[in-house]
This record gives structure tokens, C-alpha cells and sequence, in this order.
């Protein structure tokens, strides 16, 4: 049983999102995701300073089964990625909601509030 | 609805992710891939592998019916128990699968075929007894009135384990050299594998397989899935059905040249057209020298052209992606390529299409 935080937005597309304090927002993939790939062996980060509209392309995760692409869950501009994350893709696998990917700066913090509670993406990946 | 093998409620119980292999229900993992494969390397990992469907060819004819159907040579199977890797082959050449033959008597001889391929196969085998007009009986024992279960166990210890399980085994395949079968009781236990690594595939009726494999997790074997199963084939050498070879691929092209015997004056089906086409690709492997993985349908880049990846993943022996590809003939081994990787050109090594085997790298 995959393990869901209280405390997170969630995309469709099994990613998980946290509101800093500051306004940006960090992004990773959800338990459920790396439980479903399996080992995950590879980690592609986006371009700190690239900007992605939402459910584009800004991320991959590789296992030893399988690719698959992290898509932005919301618009905004990368500020930082997770180094540690790709130098240890096991990591993610360990703990797939401290091994973050990136942080980025939301066009409209708004769009947050259209993402899934954590009860509605339970209630998806179940 | 999934076909299910005998051992689903096993799986299960052992908490298996299963997933959809080909329309059957399979484990692909029980919980982490790399520890199944290491496992199989440096200790000892059991596989269901009952989707596999054994073929019984029976009948005076046996040999004739062989001999025209498969590329490989069974005239090369002198000893009983003796076994022989071969393709089947269409008219064009192309590869309708590939699959292991178990010489017991010169009346009866046992076929192991693909899952997904089963069904196509027995109808071609059929239509070519018919055609050929011979003695033989096709008996498939997959499903039907006595089905087998097959489980391989394979590793280091797996013959250890497998005598610990069914002691009254052992003295007939302690020591049976690679690639043989013995049969004892209800048991068919054979010395191959698709791991690179030493073991036994044992058949048994379908009915016991659960209680064999239960013993056998018992004593201490690590129930593997489909997942480590590839990776450790791909290690391995060995080629996948599907992926690395199909109908439309000589087997010439996917580094089964030494399963072709094309010299004798023995007719089979697909020679004249492997004897017109010749080799056109060759059959390589690739090791990632940057980060990333390597996956089927990659392209990868030559001075002698473009060739295509057939099978990559992420070794965990080498701790680096590798890949089987069919390349340009010219490539050398130690040549650096290029593969497109989501449009980045990545640096890859040319090698022997083999990467370990025993427990060990051999790259």
C-alpha cells in the first residue's frame, strides 16, 4: 500500500507538490509512482532557469524496467533541482517524498489550489 | 481477463507486483528487481516460468519432422537427455520463434516454446507434420489434460538447493552437464536456464508446482521475477523473443549464426532464403559510457550508419546501462558510437554482445 501525505497537492500524473514558505514550490514524484517503476536507477533533471508550461515534459525517471517522464504539474520557472536525487535515483525509492526533483517558481500560485488533496489522489492510485 | 499460471496464488501471497507479460498475470518483481538479480547471481532465485509451454513431439517420425523444421541441427543430439537451442524459421527466413529441444528417445522429444508465440507455433508444427506427411504427434502441455508447471532455479546454489528440496532427485542430475535433461518420476529437470548462471528448469505436473515452490522458498530460495529475469538475460547474452528477434529478422542478423547449421546438405525451412540474403547486420553490444539508459528502439549512430538497440536496460553487475543492438557490418568491437537518447547523443562502447555471467562481469 502506497503511502500518501496529508500535507501535499498531487498532479494526475503522480507528482507531488509542497508550497514553501517563499512562494516556490517543490516538486517530486509520489510513492505510488516510484512503487509502480520500480528500481529506479536513472534521474534526469530540468535546467535551473528553464520555464515549463503545465503537463510538459520536465523531468524523466528510469528504472531498471522502465522510463518515465515527470511533467510539470503546474506552469512556472525551475529555481533549483535535487543533485542528490540524481547522483542516487535509489533514493527516491527510499523516500519518494524527501528525495525531491526540483523547486520551481509557479507563474499563478494559484493553480495549486486545482491540483488533488491527498484523499483525492488516494483515492486515484488506488 | 489474464491468463493466470498455476502459481498466481503464490505470487500473491508472497506480495508479487504483478503485472500484464504478454496477457498473462505475471510476478515482475516481490519487491526489489536488483535484489532478485543479485540474488540469482551470487546465491540462488527461483522464476515461474509455467507461461512457457512444453511441446511434446512423439511418433517414428520424430527426427525427419525436426530435423526439416528447425535451423539448428538435431542430428547434433546423439545422447538422450542431451539438449539443442534452434529457431524455427519461416520460408522467408525470419524467426517464427526460438525454443530448447529435449532429445529423450529417438519416438519422443520435448520442445520448450515462447508464451506468446505458443499458439502460432503448435499451428505452424502442425501444418508442416501434414504437409510433410509424417508419423508424429503433437501434444502441447501447457493446458489441457496433464499441464506442467515449470519453475527455474537458478544461481550459484541452485543445485544445491534443489537437491536439499527433492533429495530422491539427486542422484540423477548431480551431475548432468549443461544443456541436459533427466527425467525422474513426475519430475523433468534440465541444466539450462536463462540467466547465465548454473541451474536447473524443472517440470513437474502443474498440480505440485505450488508445493514445490513453497519448499523451495522454504530452503531459503528467493522467489525472482520477470524483471530480474530479463536484466539477468541480458547479461547474459541471451535474446528475447519478440524483442530482439522476430518474423521479420534472419536469425543471422541477431547473433544466432552458431545456432544455424547451414553446411550439410540437410534441407530445413527458411536455408534457401538464409543462403540468398546472407548476414546483412551484426549482432553487438552496447555499454553506456555516459549517465542515462539504454532501451529497445534506440538509434544508434555508426560511421557505417545507423543501427537499432533491440533489448537495454541498467545492468546490475556493471552497474551501467548496456543493450543488445543490430549494427551496421563494419562496426568493430572497442568502436565508441553515438545513441539518441530523447535527442541527446550519448557515448556508448561497442562490445561482445555478452556482459556476465557466473556471478561475475565478463566486459
Amino acid at each position: 500500500m502506497s503511502n500518501v501525505l496529508a500535507n501535499l497537492k498531487y498532479a494526475a500524473s503522480h507528482e507531488w507538490m509542497l508550497l514553501n514558505a517563499d512562494g516556490s514550490v517543490t516538486v517530486g514524484i509520489t510513492d505510488h509512482a516510484q512503487e509502480a517503476l520500480g528500481d529506479l536507477v536513472f534521474v534526469e533533471l530540468p535546467e535551473v532557469g528553464a520555464h515549463f508550461d503545465a503537463e510538459k515534459e520536465i523531468a524523466v525517471v528510469e528504472s531498471v524496467k522502465a522510463a518515465a517522464d515527470v511533467y510539470a504539474p503546474i506552469s512556472g520557472t525551475v529555481t533549483e533541482v535535487n543533485q542528490a536525487a540524481a547522483d542516487a535515483p535509489e533514493s527516491v525509492n527510499q523516500d519518494a517524498y524527501a528525495a525531491w526533483l526540483f523547486k520551481m517558481t509557479p507563474d499563478n500560485v494559484a493553480d495549486l489550489d486545482k491540483m488533488l488533496d491527498a484523499a483525492a489522489y488516494q483515492a486515484l492510485s488506488e | 481477463m489474464l491468463k493466470k499460471t498455476v502459481l498466481n496464488t503464490a505470487h500473491r501471497a508472497m506480495n508479487a507486483r504483478m503485472v500484464d507479460f504478454g496477457g498473462w498475470d505475471m510476478p515482475v518483481n516481490y519487491g526489489s528487481q536488483i535484489e532478485e538479480h543479485h540474488a540469482v547471481r551470487n546465491n540462488c532465485g527461483m522464476f515461474d516460468v509455467s507461461h512457457m509451454c512444453p511441446v511434446d513431439v512423439v511418433g517414428p517420425d520424430c527426427r525427419k519432422f525436426l530435423s526439416r523444421l528447425v535451423a539448428n541441427d538435431v542430428a547434433k543430439l546423439k545422447v538422450s537427455g542431451k539438449a539443442l537451442y534452434a529457431a524455427m524459421l519461416n520460408d522467408a527466413g525470419g524467426v517464427i520463434d526460438d525454443l530448447i529441444i529435449y532429445f529423450l528417445t529417438d519416438t519422443r522429444f520435448r520442445l520448450v516454446i515462447n508464451a506468446g508465440t505458443a499458439l502460432k507455433d503448435l499451428d505452424w508444427m502442425q501444418a508442416k507434420v501434414s504437409e510433410w506427411k509424417l508419423d508424429v504427434t503433437i501434444t502441447q502441455r501447457r493446458d489441457g489434460n496433464e499441464p506442467l508447471g515449470i519453475i527455474a532455479v537458478q544461481g550459484p546454489n541452485a543445485r544445491a538447493k534443489v537437491w536439499e528440496v527433492l533429495p530422491q532427485t539427486k542422484a540423477a542430475i548431480a551431475e548432468l552437464k549443461p544443456f541436459f535433461a533427466a527425467e525422474v518420476d513426475q519430475y523433468f529437470i534440465a541444466s539450462t536456464g536463462y540467466t547465465g548462471e548454473d541451474g536447473y528448469e524443472i517440470m513437474l505436473p502443474a498440480g505440485e508446482a505450488e508445493a514445490l515452490w513453497n519448499a523451495l522458498n522454504k530452503a531459503g530460495v528467493a522467489p525472482c521475477g520477470l524483471g530480474a529475469r530479463d536484466t539477468l538475460r541480458l547479461e547474459a547474452g541471451m535474446n528475447l523473443y519478440g524483442q530482439d528477434m522476430d518474423e521479420t529478422v534472419s536469425p543471422l542478423d541477431a547473433g544466432l549464426s552458431w545456432t544455424v547449421a547451414m553446411k550439410d546438405e540437410r534441407d530445413f525451412v527458411g536455408k534457401s532464403a538464409l543462403t540468398a540474403a546472407g548476414q546483412q547486420k551484426q549482432f553487438l553490444g552496447l555499454i553506456l559510457l555516459d549517465k542515462g539508459v539504454l532501451r529497445g528502439h534506440q538509434q544508434v549512430i555508426t560511421k557505417q550508419g545507423n543501427g537499432e538497440i533491440t533489448s537495454g536496460s541498467f545492468s546490475p553487475t556493471l552497474q551501467q546501462s548496456i543493450a543488445l543492438a543490430r549494427l551496421p557490418l563494419g562496426v568493430q568491437i572497442g568502436d565508441e558510437v553515438e545513441v539518441d537518447i530523447r535527442g541527446k547523443l550519448l557515448k556508448t562502447k561497442v562490445t561482445k554482445p555478452v556482459f556476465a555471467r557466473n556471478g561475475k562481469a565478463v566486459i
